[in-house]
């Protein structure tokens, strides 16, 4: 009995253990090209990351560039959210168009965004909007699935309480279709930033537009290995923190919905 | 609330104005190479002013009935006339009130917002559009739960503010599809007495349709009971109980017991295909 209540200890919070496994990475890159494990020239210790990561801060060519990239990203992101959400619901809301659509939707979603990097070159040169040319396709498609699926999820009784009390198209469209929709587009937000922020830094390396991705092929064209992965880590620190933002903004948004209720009442 | 909070001139209660006309309705739902005969021909009528009950054996189309009074669906010959103008459409002055309660409910949307949504809709002045929310709820026992979400309240409140929803419309038509047929006993007996007690201060002509016998005679002036599908109207019982109601003195008349028994009796012939001559 005893036994079995001293055992029944509570286990440590889960934000402790994901801390534990980051300092265990971070121990390991540290200590396995120290030990010879690994090359130095492929991997060099994480300290050495991080001095190249303080001498990347000091310089406004950095700043310069992850300026360039937060912007690249932020701006297709945008386009894509305000071109799916826009088109979602009037694709959704039409069931016709929608049948007629269908396929071509299909059809279009699954192609690589990479595969349009020699067109997005023909078109737009290096310059920064063949970069956003692809994280516009990329992420629009994402966005523009979600709130598709988030148009269909709308309960019948609800649309027949709107309809009956003659809400006019647009309330039905405010009042209930979007409500409904929401947490689709947020998962359509989420999912599209991620994918934004791939197609971003893809640009940036293939295509040579401006930005972090370009300044981690000219570090690894010139040997500063440290220094790439610095900025790796960087782009790395970039998607977490917008996944972080876009589940905070979800829960706010959704405090009524049945998947956030219950997280408050666990 | 007072007698009429409308402020629209009183509606005379007598028999002779219809409110809604059923004439020969029929209802064929088409599917991929099926097609279901839910209805076959109804015809009724509903005065201004009436509590009328519809029952009917489950599958009897009731609730197709009700959707097409609505103007939610398409009939497939005959006609609805509510008040002198054939239904096409969603009606102006009708409101309803679904079975789904938790459904017909946006969760998104606070119990006040609930309420007033309809409202503002039909683009009631603000501080009118105050008072009817606060005398709605108040008229249903949920002043206090104005701020609250539909989510965080008991089934038998989300069907009250449903209702309220409704009566705030001030609708000269109320529909409601088998209300109560998710709450507990006790509610239902309540919710019952609301309903008549709304109905008598407001002046609002109800369509109510359940599949409780009980509830149908307690409730109605008169219950149109209905065969099974393809339906027809098996046959209009006038309710000859006294106006005020209760549910122990009344469930407990002779009276109540003979029309309850003869309703019945109506329901076991509906459901064993009986048709009318
Ligand atoms: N959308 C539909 N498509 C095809 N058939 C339908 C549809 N809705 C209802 N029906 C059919 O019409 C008939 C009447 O259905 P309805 O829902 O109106 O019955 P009801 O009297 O309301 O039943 P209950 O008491 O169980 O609610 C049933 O045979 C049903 O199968
Ligand atoms: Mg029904």
């Amino acid at each position: 009995m005893t036994a079995a209540t001293l055992g029944r200890r509570s286990p440590p919070p889960s934000w402790l253990l994901g801390l534990a496994g980051l300092a265990g990475l971070v121990g390991i890159v540290e200590l396995a090209p120290r030990a010879g494990l690994v090359d130095e020239r492929y991997l060099p210790p994480f300290s050495a990351m991080a001095a190249a990561l303080a001498e990347q801060a000091a310089t406004a060519e950095f700043w310069r560039s992850l300026l360039e990239t937060l912007r690249g990203w932020a701006t297709g992101l945008a386009i894509a959210m305000v071109a799916g959400v826009a088109l979602g619901l009037v694709i959704g809301g039409v069931p016709p168009l929608r049948a007629a659509l269908n396929s071509t939707i299909e059809f279009l979603r699954p192609i690589p965004s990479v595969a349009l990097i020699p067109l997005a070159v023909l078109l737009f040169g290096t310059d920064m909007r063949s970069t956003l040319l692809l994280v516009v396709y990329a992420s629009f498609w994402q966005v523009l699935v979600q709130v598709l699926y988030g148009v269909r999820d709308v309960d019948p009784v609800a649309r027949e309480t709107a309809r009956s009390y003659r809400f006019r198209p647009f309330t039905q469209v405010r009042t209930v279709i979007w409500p409904t929709a929401l947490p689709y587009v947020m998962t359509g937000f989420r999912l599209g930033a991620a994918v934004a922020l791939i197609l971003e830094i893809t640009g940036e390396l293939i295509i040579g537009s401006p930005g972090l991705g370009r300044q981690i092929a000219v570090a690894q064209t010139s040997g500063a290995v440290a220094a790439m992965y610095a900025l790796v880590i960087v782009v790395g620190l970039i998607g977490v923190t917008v996944n972080v933002a876009a589940r905070a903004t979800e829960r706010r948004a959704l405090r009524w919905h049945p998947s956030i209720r219950r997280d408050l009442a666990g | 609330m007072t007698a009429d909070p409308t402020g629209a001139p009183a509606r005379p209660r007598s028999a002779t104005t219809a409110m809604l006309d059923v004439r020969g309705l029929q209802k064929i739902y088409e599917g991929r190479g099926r097609s279901v005969e839910a209805v076959r021909d109804l015809t009724f009528t509903v005065a201004a002013g009436e509590l009328v009950c519809i029952v009917g054996p489950s599958g009897a189309g009731k609730t197709t009935l009700l959707r097409c009074i609505a103007g939610l669906l398409d009939t497939t010959a005959g006609e609805v006339v509510l008040e002198g103008e054939r239904v096409t459409g969603p009606p102006p002055g009708m409101a309803v009130v679904f079975q789904e309660y938790g459904r017909s409910l946006f969760p998104w949307m606070t119990v006040r917002q609930n309420v007033e949504l309809p409202l503002k809709e039909k683009k009631v002045p603000k501080d009118r559009r105050r008072r009817l929310v606060q005398d709605s709820l108040e008229a249903v026992g949920l002043a206090d739960a104005q701020d609250a979400h539909p989510w965080q309240l008991s089934g038998g409140m989300q069907q009250r503010v449903a209702i309220a929803r409704a009566v705030a419309y001030e609708p000269h038509l109320l529909l409601m599809d088998e209300p109560f047929a998710a709450v507990d006993a006790q509610t239902r007996a309540d919710l019952e007495d609301l309903v008549r007690s709304l109905w008598q201060r407001l002046g609002v002509t109800v369509l109510f349709v359940t599949h409780d016998i009980d509830e149908s005679v307690y409730l109605g002036q008169r219950v149109i009971v209905l065969s099974n599908s393809p339906t027809v109207v098996l046959e209009d019982v006038p309710i000859d109980l006294p106006a005020e109601r209760d549910q122990l003195t009344t469930r407990s008349l002779p009276r109540f017991a003979e029309l309850r028994s003869h309703v019945y009796e109506l329901i076991q012939l509906a459901k064993s295909g009986h048709r009318p001559a």
